[in-house]
């Protein structure tokens, strides 16, 4: 199979994707070989992303492209997704309580996904105690804590000491981001690390699980 | 005989704001009575330090210092935000008590909080505030959504105000829900006819969204009377409001609370065309609300924070053809309106600074947040006033020495031949009160200029 869907998503040529998997489901080819010419494809944007080619708006409309590809695709799937079984490993994702902004957090998601990590997104406003069930039910070894206000410095502390409580703290890794976040946050929340983009999240997963 | 408004050239038209502003008026048109002559004399000190600090001309007596909060002074008085939002009374005592504690050369009043009874009257859902989605403790935060859908563009170019009213009003505020029943005003045009347009007026979701204004209109008057009470007292004492109101870059006003940040982006791929003619049919109307504001209150500084120009939100060449230009244009519009653009570059704008340099001298004054201060000094510092940088976390988690350390710095390298006012990076909730007087302190003792 070619790689040529995969440099149509990656180089943002929405209509002509859309165009050659229809095209490519007509002439009979597997939807689970397009599937993962798709994903390649978003590894490609991750990776320009990361190399400062690509910006907010390319990884934004990315994800547009991948799921009108998906909404193609999914009713010829026979099961699932069926790509977790591949996953470098689990991460745990969430804005702090209190605070509801969530463009950052969703960066984040979206480059730990397409750099290959099964990722638990728990929204906003999220509890100490939804982190905690989320480490007991997935077993994650990484968790993120998002804030954009300093109300958030607070939560995060809160949440980091909650963890500790719950007799996790040795078992996870935490790294904290968002707009006023920086060393002396860290410091004082108590997290493992933090990181100034999306990008530095990934580097961070990567060294603490790998991959 | 003294030049008409409309002949002035923008440098005449921003001396004559600055001599309004040496000489206040109280609301009935008089010369403001002020409490001391000390009073008068720092008011007036307070207002030249602004003024030389803005045009560049010559250094200030010294770097002025002021503090652009969001709830912080309400937090500090301990009460919480929602009790600030509600109580007009209490806001503005706390309000006041921090500015005569701190004497800042220049404030921007006490209605960051804003009216809670108001916004509850309209039903407004674009924001969550305490009591309605968030706790009585926080600040208000917005709900980021599609207010605006992909397909209504030309709607939005066509007649932005008919637009508004029908269409993006109705979808943030509840309340005015019988919006979307009326016809367009410019529908009314002779005898023959004319009636028709107003048969809607009759209907009862017409006449509830009109009650509703009526009520919330009473509200924003009860509140701005507090706010105006406020400003009175302080200016009186010596402590000038300079804010006179606020206005966006249009990549903002659309991305921000029109089509969201994952729409207007997209929007950018999609039909970047419309999205570009709708940004210019915003600039005369991003214009003329900065200068209506600043007719209202008679305050020349009018507020633009800046949200996705910042580095990383865009490439370079996406911020030259989407973000740049309009934004320009609505400053370089303020300007020739005799006012003073004051945009706030919220998070780090490093990778923008030589783009945004390219601007009339001594025009304009910029809150810095995380760029680094340095290179904004040597870029656009070079044409504007920079205000900043303290950053929020060494205000709330540092210690005062940390907080003295990091201004002299400023003081050195920013502060330098003028140009610069000392205050917060970051509009701030949280912090140690001690920590926010070393700033004010520092800047007493250690920004005088030779």
């Amino acid at each position: 199979m070619s790689e040529e869907l995969a440099g149509l998503l990656a180089d943002l040529k929405e209509k002509e994707a859309i165009g050659f998997v229809e095209k490519a489901l007509e002439q009979g080819t597997d939807p689970m070989e397009l599937l993962e010419q798709a994903k390649k494809g978003m590894e490609i944007v991750g990776q320009r992303f990361a190399d400062a080619d690509y910006f907010i708006p390319d990884l934004i409309f990315s994800g547009e492209i991948l799921k009108g590809i998906i909404a193609i695709l999914e009713p010829r799937l026979k099961s699932g997704k069926g790509e977790e079984a591949d996953r470098l490993g689990k991460v745990i994702i969430g804005t702090v309580a209190g605070d509801i902004h969530d463009i950052g957090k969703d960066l984040v998601v979206f480059m730990l996904d397409v750099n290959g990590y099964d990722v638990t997104d728990l929204g906003i406003d999220v509890p100490a105690e939804k982190f905690i069930n989320a480490i007991k039910e997935t077993g994650s070894t990484v968790v993120g804590l998002s804030g954009f206000l300093t109300l958030a410095f607070d939560s995060m502390k809160e949440t980091v000491e909650a963890i500790r409580e719950a007799g996790l703290r040795d078992d996870v890794k935490i790294m904290i981001g968002g707009g006023q976040i920086n060393e002396q946050v860290r410091d004082f929340t108590g997290a493992d690390a933090y990181g100034k983009d999306a990008m530095e999240a990934v580097k961070l997963a990567q060294r603490w699980i790998g991959g | 005989m003294e030049k008409k408004w409309e002949e002035m050239s923008a440098d005449e038209k921003q001396d004559t704001q600055f001599q309004k502003l040496l000489a206040p008026k109280d609301p009935e048109g008089n010369d403001l009575q002020f409490q001391t002559p000390e009073a008068e004399a720092n008011y007036k000190a307070s207002i030249n330090r602004i003024k030389d600090a803005i045009q560049l001309k010559k250094t200030p007596d010294r770097v002025p210092v002021t503090i652009l909060p969001s709830m912080f002074p309400y937090i500090n008085a301990g009460m919480t935000v929602e009790e600030a939002m509600y109580d007009y009374d209490k806001c503005t005592e706390a309000f006041n008590k921090l500015i005569l504690e701190l004497k800042p050369d220049m404030n921007i009043g006490a209605s960051a909080p804003g009216p809670g009874k108001f916004y509850e009257i309209l039903d407004y859902k674009l924001y969550s505030w305490p009591g309605h989605g968030v706790k009585p403790e926080h600040c208000y935060q917005c709900n980021e959504k599609e207010y605006m859908t992909a397909e209504e563009y030309d709607l939005l170019i066509t007649d932005p105000s008919f637009y508004f009213r029908n269409f993006y009003l109705p979808r943030v505020f509840g309340a005015l829900e019988g919006f979307t029943m009326l016809p367009p005003l410019t529908g009314i045009l002779e005898m023959y006819g004319v009636a028709f347009s107003f048969i809607p007026y009759a209907l009862p979701p017409v006449q509830g969204t009109f009650k509703a204004l009526f009520e919330a209109g009473a509200e924003a008057l009860k509140w701005a009377m507090a706010m105006g009470g406020s400003d009175l007292q302080l200016k009186s004492l010596g402590f000038p409001n300079i804010l006179g109101g606020f206005t966006k870059a249009p990549f903002d006003t659309i991305g921000d609370t029109l089509r969201g940040t994952k729409g207007i982006m997209v929007d950018m791929y999609r039909q970047p065309d419309k999205l570009l003619k709708a940004m210019e049919g915003l600039v005369p109307i991003m214009i003329g609300m900065g200068i209506g504001a600043s007719q209202q209150t008679g305050n020349p500084q009018i507020f633009m924070p800046l949200h996705k120009g910042a580095d990383g939100f865009l490439s370079d060449e996406q911020f030259k053809k989407f973000y740049w230009p309009t934004f320009k244009q609505v400053m370089l519009g303020l300007i020739e309106g005799g006012c003073i653009p004051f945009p706030a570059l919220e998070g780090s704008w490093g990778s923008r600074l030589e783009i945004i340099q390219d601007i009339p001298k001594g025009k304009t004054m910029w809150m810095v947040d995380q760029t680094d201060m340095g290179k904004a000094k040597e870029t656009l510092g070079e044409n504007a006033c920079l205000i900043g940088n303290v950053p929020s976390s060494t205000l709330k988690l540092g210690t005062p020495d940390e907080v003295k350390d990091y201004c002299r710095k400023l003081i050195d390298t920013v502060g330098k031949g003028g140009g610069f006012i000392m205050g917060n990076g970051a509009f701030f909730d949280e912090a140690k009160l001690e920590n926010v007087k070393a700033m004010f302190d520092v800047t007493r003792e250690y920004g005088i200029y030779e």
